[in-house]
């Protein structure tokens, strides 16, 4: 029972791992700021995450602590990301080519 | 079993960190930079994980705990930095 519980627990560690990868991959290969963003926090944030479930079942003792990470990381991690994304377009950050839509400059365009 | 699956994942974490890290050194932008230096915290984080997990010391989730708290708050402190022009 216990090595069925390791098992799944690194398992999870494994595919959290995994997406942290797939993070960093998608930041140095996305093309222009706004594109790492979403690459480098929804990722992380999901990878992270499964990281932490992995560990609570490889040690069920320490399950508040890591409750209490996955809780402030599901906090902070989407205000991180609006924050970052509203600084680089305030701070002009350069758009890729194939940039189709963008609503907030639409919205300060109609202002007076 | 479960321990050549961890060393697994904790090589899977290092790549992703030294990939991260190779964005933040290149960064054209200093936005380009603070993102990844965000992606650095929240991988830093797993890494802690891992670090627990070798010692079995559930101490050091204290201190993922507070580095979480505390990159967040300099994320948000660069950001708004950047936000107002240099």
């Amino acid at each position: 029972m216990a090595a069925a519980l390791d098992i799944i627990g690194a398992l999870l560690l494994l595919g959290g791992t995994t997406f942290l990868l797939l993070a960093g991959l998608g930041l140095v290969r996305m093309p222009d700021a706004y594109n790492r963003i979403q690459a480098g926090t929804k990722a992380t944030t999901l990878g992270t995450l499964l990281s932490l479930a992995g560990v609570a079942f490889l040690h069920p003792d320490w399950i508040l602590k890591l409750l209490l990470i996955g809780v402030f990381l599901l906090f902070t991690n989407p205000l991180s990301s609006q924050v970052l994304a509203r600084a680089a377009h305030r701070s002009g950050a350069e758009k890729s080519p194939k940039t189709r839509v963008d609503r907030l400059t639409e919205d300060l365009g109609e202002r007076p | 079993m479960a321990e050549v699956i961890i060393n697994l994942a904790a090589v899977l974490a290092g790549i992703a960190f030294l990939l991260v890290l190779w964005r933040f050194i290149k960064g054209p932008s200093p936005v380009d930079r603070i993102i990844a230096f965000d992606g650095l915290t929240i991988v830093s984080i797993t890494g802690i994980l891992f670090a627990a997990l070798a010692e079995g010391r559930g101490i050091y989730l204290d201190v993922a705990l507070v580095y979480a708290l505390l990159s967040f708050l300099g994320v948000i402190v660069v950001a708004r930095f950047l936000e107002r022009g240099f």
